[in-house]
């Protein structure tokens, strides 16, 4: 990193970005259809008083302890350790109530809604796990919570969609567009703008308009904070890397926030790499997308000479997104993180060789950022990695069928 | 005169009796080859008209202009073919194109801002383009003399109306509904006092849109503003193979 970079870094270590314009560097911003600008505006100042607020942050703290089962686990995982030739530690998000990492976010953003009186909460979802998160977290502050979810997704992800219904969600399919991910965006962004005086939207990921960004990066560094102190004790120091995998970037940007200080810590996320590099093939957003603007941000973003956003393809729902957090491309720009991908086929092995040697299921987006561990391992033999295993696999079953037994 | 200057004369001074009438049609929707002769009967009719540039996440549209959106990207259409077209005709009333901003940002504004002269275009709709976020586009297209329409809503409050009316130029663009493009539901019961407050705010004229969609609503919002826009609903007549010069005139006393 050259001094200008080591001075943006030290920028966002001291909490200047997002600045008021809820910017990272250039990254981020606000490009929302005005309708919803008051909202935004007025969630903006709820968030920075509640996160600050001893009262609410002690209540949150409590239910992710009580209700969401934190701290999770940082598992050694042995065998693992022993094949790869590295010490290969495992930050368990899977072990959390709902099954991923999620759910810290889901739960935070629920207890802000019920404090600006929300009458209703709409979320999106890919792979399912933000939809379920939101909706355990909806039923347990009591807001109804509605989730629209791509008609592709509610295909490959059908165990998600019938536990959201027994949680007490409505699952709307969204038909138009694409049909993941993105679509669901869209479609619960119009949701928003027509009732924007009495909805909470539950946004998934580190995207969106500011301070959306920031508030599920907030909400999302506790992973980071308990595994840093449970490696330095567990393993005796820090890791020499730390890999997650990458969509929007919520869980990745949660385990990296803790370390982004410490130098000798290398940070990989690990997007979706699908069938291969041609656009359209994959959702590796940072690895080949260019800046541009989609759901309120501006980021890096996967979209063609014209500017039309390209569809993605990943075997992983959760990665399925041509866009990405605006704090990633900021921190890719500044060179302390660096993004590769992880073909389909790859990330299917890994959730292999973890459930034979570890005894655990990983999400078929978690296997992308071990693949990437793997690849590290071969260059960097005896060095510690910890990977972010932000969710379990179970609800890749039909996916994992299909493809196994056949 | 300046495209946002022309836009701003014939909203005031519209043809007939009534509010000026702004049509709204996607571009190249919906066939590709039928776009200019579309564009020049209703630059008979109309007295300014928008023109979208389909997007593939039009996230403050309904089904209609969804629908449009993804049929005209299908067929070809893109921001270089509009401008192209638009340049071999020449029309005697003012054009703005509605894009949501990733088209125009990776086109490059400055660019733009030639190529939109050069087309004829008078002004822009940048439906996901706060005004805080705004300024390096305004700017680029004031100094080549290009309108740049800014939008109210009925979350707006009285102090933000103000300053967005005060970036606005051509004219101010007050949405009736808290909600996308194209709702069936009727004009909202408070859209009277909502449009006297946004007019006793403004100095340039003010037209209304979304969920305008008959003779009815054009009469009661004319004695509130200065002209209305029509989106969705001309779309569906189109597609109902219903004249746009009919329907346009329908709603006009």
């Amino acid at each position: 990193m050259n001094q200008e970079n080591k001075k943006l870094l030290q920028q966002l270590l001291d909490g200047e970005f997002p600045d008021s314009r809820g910017r990272f560097g250039i990254f981020g911003g606000q490009y929302a259809p005005e309708t919803l600008m008051t909202a935004l505006k007025n969630l903006d100042n709820k968030v920075k008083t509640l996160l600050t607020d001893a009262s609410f942050m002690g209540e949150l703290s409590t239910e992710l302890n009580q209700w969401a089962g934190r701290p999770t686990a940082l598992t050694h995982a042995k065998k693992l350790s022993e094949l790869w030739g590295v010490e290969v530690y495992l930050k368990r998000e899977d072990l959390t109530h709902t099954g991923a990492h999620k759910i810290n976010n889901a739960l935070g953003q629920a207890l802000i809604a019920k404090k600006l009186n929300a009458k209703r909460v709409v979320a999106e979802t890919g792979a399912g796990q933000h939809g379920v998160a939101s909706a355990a977290a909806c039923a347990r502050v009591g807001i109804p919570c509605v989730v629209y979810m791509g008609a592709i997704d509610i295909e490959r992800q059908a165990p998600n969609v019938d536990r959201m219904r027994q949680l007490g969600a409505e699952v709307i399919p969204v038909t138009t567009g694409d049909q993941t991910l993105r679509a669901a965006v869209d479609e619960a962004f119009r949701d928003w703008v027509g009732s924007p005086d009495d909805t909470y939207y539950i946004l998934g990921s580190v995207v969106g308009p500011h301070p959306y960004p920031y508030l599920v990066r907030e909400l999302q560094s506790i992973i980071g904070k308990e595994a840093r102190e449970q490696i330095i004790t567990q393993a005796g120091g820090l890791p020499d890397a730390v890999f997650a995998c990458v969509g929007g970037g919520s869980n990745a940007i949660g385990i990296f926030h803790a370390f982004l200080g410490d130098e000798s810590v290398d940070l990989y996320g690990v997007e979706a790499g699908g069938r291969g590099q041609k656009l359209g093939d994959n959702a590796a957003t940072l690895a080949s997308g260019k800046p541009g603007i989609l759901h309120g941000t501006y980021s890096m973003l996967l979209h063609d000479d014209d500017g039309l956003v390209q569809e993605t393809h990943s075997v992983s729902a959760g990665l399925d997104y041509p866009g990405v957090g605006p704090e990633h491309a900021f921190l890719q720009s500044i060179g302390r993180v660096s993004y590769t991908s992880a073909e389909d086929g790859e990330a299917l092995e890994q959730v292999r060789e973890c459930c034979g040697l570890e005894g655990i299921l990983p999400a078929l987006e978690s296997a992308h950022a071990f693949v990437g561990a793997k690849k590290w391992a071969e260059a960097n033999p005896s060095k510690t990695v910890l990977i972010g295993l932000s969710g379990r696999g179970d609800k890749d079953m039909p996916t994992l069928s299909k493809l196994f037994n056949n | 005169m300046f495209g946002s200057e022309l836009i701003e004369d014939r909203v005031r001074n519209p043809q007939q009796k009534g509010p000026a009438i702004v049509p709204f049609i996607t571009a190249g929707y919906p066939h590709k080859d039928g776009f200019l002769s579309l564009v020049q009967a209703l630059a008979d009719c109309a007295d300014v008209i928008e023109i979208g540039v389909p997007f593939s996440d039009p996230m403050a549209d309904g089904v209609t202009i969804q629908r449009s959106s993804h049929l005209a990207i299908e067929s070809g259409v893109r921001l270089r073919w509009i401008l192209n077209q638009l340049k071999t005709i020449s029309i005697n009333t003012p054009i703005i194109l509605m894009s949501y901003l990733n088209p125009l940002y990776v086109y490059g504004y400055t660019q733009l801002a030639q190529d939109s002269k050069d087309a004829g275009v008078d002004g822009f709709i940048v439906p996901d383009l706060p005004i805080e976020e705004g300024e390096e586009l305004r700017e680029i297209l004031k100094l080549a003399g290009l309108g740049m329409i800014q939008l109210v809503t009925p979350t707006t409050p009285k102090d933000r109306i103000k300053k967005i009316a005060a970036k606005s130029s051509g004219f101010l663009y007050a949405v009736t509904v808290k909600g996308v493009t194209g709702g069936n539901d009727g004009l909202p019961q408070e859209v009277t006092g909502y449009l006297e407050t946004v007019k006793a705010l403004t100095t340039i004229p003010v037209c209304a849109g979304f969920g305008v969609r008959s003779r009815s609503d054009v009469a009661l919002l004319e004695p509130l503003v200065d002209g209305v826009i029509v989106g969705s609903a001309l779309v569906e007549a189109i597609e109902d193979q219903v004249s746009p010069v009919d329907f346009l005139t329908s709603l006009r006393a």
